[in-house]
């Protein structure tokens, strides 16, 4: 557990970049820190490996005060991915994962061999491991980020606006990965976003600063999206934040009618479109299956041409209907 | 000039062999000493500008000049090559200690941070991360002082010792074209292969710059 206690930060000339926060990041969970540019969450998470040391108040790994402990030592157990991903543009990919096992003293030859794995953990082919960051796209560098940050198997990870800086396709895919693998590792992350929506999918605990550094809200996703403190923090999350709280839910309990005639189907039972007229059929504009979030459901139901979301199996038949009538009414029953 | 080379062979080579010796080891001498001095223009800012400034007069003083001045400074003999190897390592030092910390200094402030955080010290961090990311623009400087180097030698011979230069002032003595052809070219000659050598020593230690520019 990380614990922020009473933490203060003033810069001199002025400025107070944190002020008085107190926290607890949850061991084995991801904590992501959001909010406007100059709300302190960057200099809070740096507090957390000293690479800011605070003006006033304490910051504590499992009850240790991180002022007493050796700045390098202390930093060689926090892994650390930074925006860009800050690689080594000198050393191989290899080598830039290596960097942290070499400086506990490990031989080049045992922390290639390791980093070799982590590569693939992280969802690079082997064949990067000779490259030069200079040869790699933006999304590749941050694996590498990644891997590198992992390398020494550190029980808590700081990560610096990790996905930011490659674009939006790349960046679905990173996500996923980092859920897929944090679900493996279970490491104690703190994240910086100034993103929501990354903060709301990333996070087990979502803290909210604003202006000035301090914290306006810490929760869950679903707590900050139902129930937002105040007014800011409401602005913050986002007017839509009944639909993006609809992420949170499969379609598994939703009830479905069962299919009907003006459903087309193929042969095999797959929805083809809408029948609206004799001859005009309307492609049904996507499916959804009992795995996927009601948010798509509600997209679904949204941009069908008949207001009705269809639901398939696994094979990608159709097996049911939900009009966005009874998604609504499963909602308003559901919130009680 | 074929004759020329064959009838002073020995004489050519000496000059050429003392050449390389007055040209080089200054470069040695004066990269060992830019080093730590480019370090501190960098780990003190404060200290970069007046670097910059002392480095920029000390090169803009005539070389035949320091030449003359430093006997009377070190106590040496006029005549003695020490005089010739302690310029050239003023000028190289002059020229090698800003771009040491320009060197420095151009390395993203991202790669120094993430060294950091990753838990290198200080020093270390120079040594393993630091320097090898300037590399390129401190093996440019070198290159330069190299070059500059092998050309100053030749004005020593105006206070006899020169290497190659000595080979000028025999010609001028004796209106006579030949020596002075071969110093030239000769000269030419060592400052390319100079150059070259370092160019290659440059691709075999830096082979990460061969991919940089298509991607920042």
């Amino acid at each position: 557990m990380i614990t922020f206690d009473d933490v203060v930060k003033v810069y001199p000339g002025g400025g107070t970049a944190v002020d008085h926060v107190s926290l607890e990041l949850p061991t084995g969970k991801t904590t992501v820190f959001v909010g406007p540019s100059g709300c302190g969450k960057t200099t809070s998470l740096r507090m957390i490996n000293r690479m800011i040391s605070p003006t006033s108040g304490r910051v504590l790994i499992d009850g240790q005060d991180v002022a007493g402990q050796d700045e390098a030592l202390l930093r060689r157990g926090i892994g650390y991915v930074i925006q860009h991903a800050g690689l080594f543009p000198h050393r191989t990919v290899l080598d830039n994962v290596a960097t942290v096992p070499v400086l506990l003293g490990k031989t080049r030859r045992e922390a290639r061999a390791a980093a070799l794995e982590l590569l693939e953990r992280v969802g690079l082919a082997p064949e990067f491991a000779k490259r030069y960051p200079a040869q790699l796209s933006g999304g590749q560098q941050q694996r590498v980020g990644v891997a590198r940050a992992l390398a020494a198997d550190p029980p808590v990870m700081l990560m610096d606006e990790p996905f930011s800086a490659v674009d939006p396709v790349v960046r679905e895919q990173l996500h996923r990965e980092f859920l897929r693998l944090q679900q493996d590792l279970g490491k104690t992350i703190a994240m910086v976003t100034h993103d929501i929506d990354e903060a709301i999918k990333l996070g087990d605990v979502v803290v909210i600063f604003r202006q000035g550094g301090v914290v306006a809200q810490v929760g869950t996703p679903q707590e900050l999206l139902a129930d937002p403190a105040d007014e800011f923090v409401a602005e913050f999350v986002g007017r839509d934040r009944g639909l993006r709280s609809l992420s949170f839910d499969t379609a598994a309990e939703l009830p479905v009618l069962p299919v009907p005639a003006e459903l087309v189907l193929d042969e095999a039972g797959r929805p083809v479109g809408w029948r609206t007229g004799a001859d005009d059929v309307r492609p049904t504009g996507g499916t959804f299956t009992s795995a996927d979030t009601l948010r798509l459901v509600a997209d679904l139901a949204i941009l069908s041409p008949v207001g009705i979301a269809v639901r398939v199996d696994g094979d990608g038949k159709a097996d049911g209907i939900t009009p966005h009538h009874d998604l609504a009414d499963y909602l308003a029953a559901r919130r009680g | 000039m074929i004759n020329y080379l064959q009838n002073n062979s020995d004489a050519v080579l000496t000059a050429l062999r003392q050449h390389i010796w007055l040209a080089l080891l200054p470069v040695v001498l004066g990269f060992l000493i830019a080093l730590p001095i480019g370090y501190l223009g960098v780990r003190f800012p404060w200290l970069y500008h007046p670097l910059v400034n002392v480095a920029g007069v000390l090169y803009s003083i005539p070389s035949l000049a320091l030449f003359v001045f430093l006997p009377v400074v070190l106590g040496t003999k006029i005549l003695s090559p020490l005089n010739i190897v302690v310029a050239l390592t003023i000028y190289t030092v002059a020229l090698l200690a800003r771009t040491v910390a320009d060197g420095l200094r151009s390395v993203d402030h991202l790669i120094t941070e993430s060294a950091t955080a990753m838990g290198y010290r200080r020093f270390r961090r120079l040594i393993d991360v630091e320097l090898p990311v300037a590399l390129p623009v401190i093996l440019a400087g070198l290159r330069v002082a190299t070059v500059s180097n092998i050309s100053l030698v030749s004005v020593g011979a105006l206070i006899g010792v020169g290497g190659l230069g000595q080979l000028f002032t025999r010609g001028f003595q004796l209106f006579y074209l030949e020596p002075i052809l071969v110093g030239v070219i000769l000269s030419v000659l060592l400052a390319g292969v100079a150059d070259l050598i370092i160019v290659i020593i440059q691709r075999a230690v830096t082979p990460w710059t061969r991919f940089q520019g298509g991607r920042a």
